[in-house]
């Protein structure tokens, strides 16, 4: 694998209708095919939501939900540790707005062995976001490590 | 008011008589001069001496709005377009429009229909009609135009739209009629309340409604709000525009101007006429006009025949109230839509599944329509952004191919109702009956 595809986590989408019960059935049919969910977060509007994780075994999850007709995406995300604590996000974004770059989305979890947390992020343009990091020398996280975290 | 007392009030005896000699004309004018026609009454066996009685109309065979469609455009004219003085025709919403041609005795016929019709709200030479159908290709207009100036009213040929400036000429010119679609009547009047006019503030005293569905409750409701009457008029295209039919202030069914349309009522799925009374598809005949005679065109909407003499003195037969269509057009705010437009719209998309269904409601006085489209990989992507464009192009798509604007929302996959035979695309929470 390359050094770059290393860098890229995969992260999962599934389109949710605003209707209830549609959360629930998509984390019942992830805990039937036994995927633990690494992260998690929820873009709602008035008609839709887009669910996205980050699980240990993608491949898998995308089947699961796909055999019960979810509509899913597997697509590439950056994940980035920072030090748990105040101003961690900033240097981050700081450095992505120096560069001029864009981000459509973030979310965060805290990595319980550590005292660090994890920051998944999407920028408009996947591969000048890493680069920009890099040129800062912030850590991007190697995708094998955070999917099996 | 009546306007032409010897056609309206006439005996039965009398109007059979009339329409007898009236259709034998017509059939024979239509063989003679309208080669599809004669194709057709050739096919079926039928020749123009075979119209014996009313009822001998049952023998000729029914012409449908595909048929119109594939003589387009002049191919269903009986006279050279060197006396065809106004042609019209249809949206065209579903392929070619249909043309409707009409010399100047037609004009006159027309202009006479429209005339007893707002007769019947009332209309006279003092009065000042706003007409806000659309002047243009759309009969709506220019039919009532026409029939207003017959009557000596004077017309303000003011156009659908710019309500702003409706308002205002209502006030400043002080017309007593109004004439559009019932929704448009609604529209008007939530407009003058937002502005505080109040209906005694305005001189109208008549509306003329038609070119869509309404209910019984929309007449309460616009004749409260705008301090009129509200009468219901109906009409169509193909058979000469505004003014086949309207309500007479009795408001309990709409005289049908019989002595130039012949009405029946058919069971639109063994085609067999049905008695007085029963609701099934009505199917008319003109029986005067010279530019383009229509026999037995089916118009696919649901209503019921009434004869007998009316309260207000006329013997036109009445037709109820329409309530539904025999096919699955839908009209919304005027404008004819069939699902098959809305799925033409979506195929273009790419990798869009041809799983859709369409909600007409009618959440204040407008009609809204909403297309649920079933999510697929194609369409969705991890960020709202792209998903919201996704919908913004199709609902483009669709109101490029209807000319409406529409809702589209997506839905999860499997999720919209499979059936085995005929797909319910529709869903119509209008309440019309």
């Amino acid at each position: 694998m390359s050094e770059d595809k290393r860098r890229k986590l995969k992260q999962i989408s599934v389109f949710l209708e605003n209707r209830k019960g549609r959360l629930w059935k998509a984390m019942n049919v992830l805990s039937g095919a036994k995927i633990n969910i690494r992260a998690l977060s929820i873009a709602d509007t008035s008609g839709f939501g887009i669910l996205r994780m980050i699980v240990h075994n993608p491949k898998e999850a995308k089947k699961a939900l796909e055999a019960d007709n979810f509509v899913v995406k597997v697509n590439e995300v950056i994940a980035v540790e920072v030090m748990d604590e105040p101003g961690g996000l900033d240097e981050l974004l700081g450095v992505l707005n120096q560069a001029d770059i864009n981000v459509e989305y973030l979310y965060a979890f805290v990595e319980k062995k550590s005292d660090k947390a994890i920051v998944v992020l999407r920028t408009e343009d996947v591969d000048a976001g890493i680069a920009a990091l890099e040129a800062s020398n912030i850590n991007i996280l190697n995708a094998d490590d955070v999917n099996l975290l | 008011m009546i306007y032409n007392e010897k056609a309206e009030c006439m005996s039965a005896p009398e109007k059979e008589g009339l329409q007898l000699k009236r259709l034998q004309d017509v059939v024979k004018r239509a063989y003679e001069n309208v080669p599809y026609y004669r194709k057709k009454l050739d096919a079926a066996g039928i020749t123009p001496a075979d119209i014996q009685s009313l009822e001998d109309i049952e023998k000729i065979p029914f012409t449908t709005k595909s048929d119109l469609r594939d003589a387009y455009p002049f191919g269903m004219f009986a006279v050279s377009t060197d006396d065809i003085v106004e042609v019209h025709t249809t949206s065209g919403t579903t392929g070619k429009p249909t043309v409707s041609g009409y010399t100047a005795k037609d004009l006159d016929i027309w202009g006479e229909v429209v005339a007893r019709a707002l007769s019947m709200a009332g209309a006279t030479r003092k009065d000042i009609v706003q007409n806000c159908y659309g002047y243009g290709l759309f009969t709506g207009g220019l039919g009532v135009h026409h029939g207003g100036q017959k009557v000596g009213c004077t017309v303000i040929p003011i156009s659908a739209g710019n309500t702003q400036r409706q308002i205002e000429i209502i006030q400043d010119f002080k017309s007593t009629i109004l004439t559009c679609t019932p929704s448009y009547a609604m529209y008007i009047a939530e407009v003058l309340e937002r502005e505080g006019v109040l209906p005694e503030d305005i001189k109208l005293k008549a509306g003329v409604f038609g070119a869509e569905m309404w209910t019984e409750e929309m007449r309460n409701e616009i004749e409260r709000r705008l301090n009129l009457d509200a009468l219901n008029i109906y009409g169509l295209t193909e058979i000469i525009g505004p003014g086949v039919a309207n309500e007479c202030m009795e408001k309990n069914g709409l005289h049908i101007f019989d002595d130039h349309f012949y009405p029946e009522i058919i069971d639109p799925q063994t085609l067999e006429t049905l008695p007085e009374g029963e609701k099934g598809e009505l199917v008319l005949t003109t029986l005067t006009r010279e530019g383009m005679p229509v026999l037995r065109f089916r118009t696919r909407d649901i209503t019921a025949l009434r004869k007998g003499e009316c309260g207000c003195g006329r013997t036109h037969v009445k037709m109820d109230r329409i309530t539904g269509r025999s096919d699955d057009m839908l009209k919304i705010r005027g404008v004819i839509v069939f699902p098959s437009q809305i799925e033409r719209a979506l195929l273009k998309i790419p990798g869009m599944e041809p799983n859709y269904q369409i909600i007409a409601t009618r959440p204040e006085h407008l009609d809204e329509l909403e297309v649920q489209v079933e999510a697929s990989p194609a369409l969705f992507s991890d960020e709202v952004k792209h998903v919201e464009q996704v919908t913004r192009s199709i609902e483009k798509q669709i109101h490029d191919e209807i000319g409406l604007r529409v809702t589209v929302s997506l839905v999860e996959p499997q999720s919209l109702p499979r059936s085995e035979g005929k797909a319910v695309r529709v869903i119509d929470k209008r309440d019309m009956s």
